[in-house]
């Protein structure tokens, strides 16, 4: 086999597996830097029965464990991507050090080590440092996490839109940090990687919320409504987000664009496809089923706005269309299934019906690899949509690849699938097993029975009330 | 100003404290298979499980500072190392995964403590083999790994050395039972470092004329002569403090004698990152690129230091039993 290919394999697959874990921890570091935020407040004020703080401490707990797994699955798979650009992708970081070094370094000094400083505190140190300095400790991994997706996401984005740099010598030298770091592409993919990150975390709370509102846990119904409240800001915002990262891929990435939207001729007033099966060897797609000039219509805010063809450069500058094509198409798809469970919900909600409606409640589960998938979906369309270069128009894949014997890296890519898989499995092994443990220490909720729909009784709130 | 020669402090600084920060985590899991008692075991893991994450991070801090400071050495020796690093990697995972598992089951807490030693031990073997090929200098281009018996040494001498730091690390934060078991153990431990350092102090000169001719030469010979000379007084004191139960002094003189090794490591290999190929100013980034990273490092390193430090002062004391 091709050794570039297997260095790509490995590294498609080591990041794919890695980004899964930071999606959920930087929602999560918010939303328990929010849940101990409110069991502070509830706290100071001094709620005379306590029920309401007790629960939101319990939730904290809860959630700090599922975050605590999920932390320690992203780091030791983080470690591996930064040594691995090393090992696979040599001739790259040779290329590419005066650039990227400098912006993982600012990582790891900025975020990692922040993160990892005040874990310990957040996860330990309940009993051992007061509680407003417990707070300050989440609130500091929650910047942490956010730091860290700041310096990668510029990285990456330069990667895909180069600025800022000289290539001599076959090296990159920086000329304008600023322009690096806010290279054409960095805002919207950051705002658009964030968001996604909102919203996975958002159904992945909603889920096992709703799993254990059915099993009768008071507290359930709080992180419910703050996840089905974050829900409902995040999705329509990450659908306009999106919009505007089309506008921008249009712009700096036309052939990217291309393959989203399947579009091998350049046109004017190009439709929508809904299904095709882009043929790379024929230069057309099968079995399409189209809406005329919807994709001018949403790619540039124009229904005769034209789109730059595939054609238009020669076979060998195209990137794969088919995965691109169709990774595109399950992200907008799973961003509208998340709107429209949001919608139902925040309608049957402020109705007060929401905790009563069991079909909600059953399906919510169901939802939660949503935001995982379209994320993944979404990462693919930016990856192999750049093809076949590593730094847009200026590196070629091939050219980054480390010279290395075929087997080498396929011992290491089998050796990664195997312990990967199986570590996985297990996560998830474990992760069920906590979220079937439950919420430590609380009584069933005074539900009873167990949320029969004539039970009418309307005991919730809205459930987009507002954060204090 | 010598930015590269900055960068090159700032880098050992780096990997020294990887070595001695994460090098009691690993020797802990390098140790945990001789420690029968199950509560004690849980003591062992339960005394790095808030600081290991943070001790970790200098290793991916290392990394990235070799990949700004010095890209060309980055590109050179990670395709050289690819099977070392490769093992290192399967080991930390499956040491970082085991921390957050085993809490979560009781019936597979044994597992997961093969799972915790054997990761470690593989880490820290694979440290020991880079280690000797960056000092052999030479580099396989097609990313095998030739086992002799000084990569051996250099292997087993490292996870010997990190076995102690582990054992004085517990002997200092365990109870009277960890404790007791700690001291013995690390007092055959020793046995062990003092063996690996003399073989391999008198090896590398053997192996290699220009680290001889450095070692060797008048009068840097009477400098050097503290190095060997404190290492085994060192060593001794770390035996007789075990034997009176210092709590604290086996380890703190453990870490003088990692810093003792890795300052004669320094002083064979500088100036060179990939001996006799690259020297840290032939691998140096660009001048722009080094400023803005050294810049960042000379800032927030202090604050790094500031809170790790504080992390630490807040899990003094007895270790806690329970978890989280």
């Amino acid at each position: 086999m091709d050794a570039v290919l297997l260095s790509r394999l490995q590294m498609a697959f080591t990041l794919s597996y890695h980004i899964l874990f930071p999606t959920l921890t930087i929602g999560l570091a918010w939303f328990l830097v929010m849940l101990e935020f409110r069991w502070l407040r509830q706290r100071a004020d001094q709620d005379p029965s306590g029920q309401h703080a007790n629960k939101l401490l319990t939730l904290y707990r809860f959630w700090s464990k599922v975050f605590a797994l999920n932390f320690g699955m992203g780091v030791v798979s983080g470690i591996v991507l930064s040594y691995e650009f090393g090992t696979n992708f040599a001739p790259f970081s040779a290329a590419t050090g005066n650039v990227i070094g400098p912006l993982m370094s600012y990582e790891v000094l900025s975020a990692f080590f922040l993160e990892a400083g005040f874990l310990g505190v957040m996860l330990f140190g309940h009993n051992r440092v007061p509680p407003w300095l417990h707070f300050f400790a989440t609130l500091m991994v929650g910047i942490g996490t956010l730091m860290s997706a700041f310096w990668i996401l510029a990285a990456h984005s330069w990667m895909q839109t180069p600025a800022g740099t000289e290539l001599i010598d076959g090296r990159f030298v920086v000329v304008d940090w600023w322009a690096v770091v806010f290279n054409p592409s960095f805002p919207y993919r950051l705002s658009h990687m964030l968001a996604a990150s909102f919203l996975t975390t958002a159904f992945v709370v909603l889920g096992v919320s709703a799993y254990q509102w059915r099993r009768q846990q008071a507290g359930a119904d709080i992180a419910l409504k703050m996840a089905l409240a974050m829900a409902m800001v995040v999705a329509p915002l990450q659908i306009f987000l999106g919009d505007l990262h089309g506008l921008q891929v249009r712009r700096d990435q036309p052939l990217k664009l291309a393959a989203m939207e399947g579009v091998w001729e350049t046109e004017r007033g190009a439709p929508l496809l809904l299904f095709a099966i882009p043929d790379q060897q024929a230069e057309k797609n099968h079995y399409e089923i189209a809406i005329p000039k919807l994709a001018s219509l949403i790619v540039t805010h124009d229904a005769d706005g034209e789109i730059r063809g595939l054609k238009s450069v020669p076979a060998s500058e195209r990137p794969k269309v088919l995965p691109v094509f169709w990774s595109f198409r399950v992200m907008v798809g799973l961003g509208l299934l998340m709107l429209l469970f949001a919608l139902w919900g925040s309608w049957r909600a402020l109705r007060g019906k929401l905790l009563h409606d069991s079909k909600w409640l059953r399906l919510a589960p169901w939802l939660i690899p949503c935001g995982f998938v379209a994320t993944l979906a979404g990462w693919w369309v930016a990856e192999i949509g750049r093809q076949p270069w590593l730094v847009y128009g200026l590196l070629r894949t091939r050219d980054g690849a480390s010279v290395l014997p075929a087997e080498r890296i396929l011992e290491s890519l089998v050796l990664f699938a195997l312990v990967y898989v199986a570590l996985f499995g297990l996560f998830l092994f474990y992760v069920a097993r906590v979220v079937r443990a439950g919420l430590p220490g609380v009584a069933g909720h005074d539900l009873t029975p167990v949320l029969p729909r004539s039970t009418a009784v309307v005991i919730d709130q809205p459930a987009v009330e507002p954060e204090r | 100003m010598d930015w590269s020669l900055l960068a090159y402090l700032l880098l050992g600084f780096a990997v020294l404290m990887y070595t001695v920060m994460d090098g009691f985590d690993l020797g802990i899991g390098i140790m945990l298979p001789w420690q029968r008692d199950a509560g004690l075991r849980d003591q062992m893991i339960q005394s790095i499980a808030p600081v290991w994450d943070g001790n970790e991070t200098w290793l991916v801090l290392g990394g990235v500072l070799l990949l700004a400071a010095f890209p060309l050495a980055f590109a050179t020796l990670l395709p050289a190392l690819y099977v070392p690093v490769t093992l290192m990697l399967i080991g930390l995972i499956f040491r970082g995964v085991a921390f957050e598992f085993r809490f979560k089951t009781v019936r597979g807490r044994a597992a997961w403590d093969i799972a915790f030693a054997g990761g470690s031990a593989l880490a820290a073997f694979a440290q020991g083999l880079m280690l000797a090929t960056v000092i052999a200098g030479d580099l396989p281009s097609d990313g095998s790994v030739r086992l002799s018996i000084f990569s051996l040494f250099s292997a087993f001498g490292l996870m010997a050395g990190y076995g102690l730091l582990g054992l004085t690390w517990l002997h200092w934060r365990g109870d009277q039972a960890l404790r007791r078991w700690a001291a013995k153990a690390a007092r055959r431990t020793l046995i062990g470092v003092a063996l690996f350092l003399a073989l391999i102090s008198l090896w590398t000169p053997l192996l290699h004329p220009a680290i001889a001719a450095r070692w060797f030469s008048w009068p840097l010979l009477l400098a050097l002569a503290p190095i060997p000379l404190t290492t085994g007084w060192l060593l001794w004191h770390i035996d007789r403090a075990l034997l009176h139960g210092a709590a604290r002094t086996p380890f703190l003189a453990t870490v003088a004698v990692f810093l003792l090794g890795f300052a004669g490591l320094v002083i064979s290999l500088f100036p060179w990152l990939v001996p006799g190929r690259l020297d840290l100013w032939q691998a140096a980034a660009h001048p722009g690129s080094m400023k803005v990273v050294l810049i960042g490092v000379l800032l927030l390193l202090p604050m790094i230091l500031g809170y790790t430090f504080w992390s630490y002062r807040v899990f003094r004391g007895p270790i806690e039993a329970g978890y989280h």
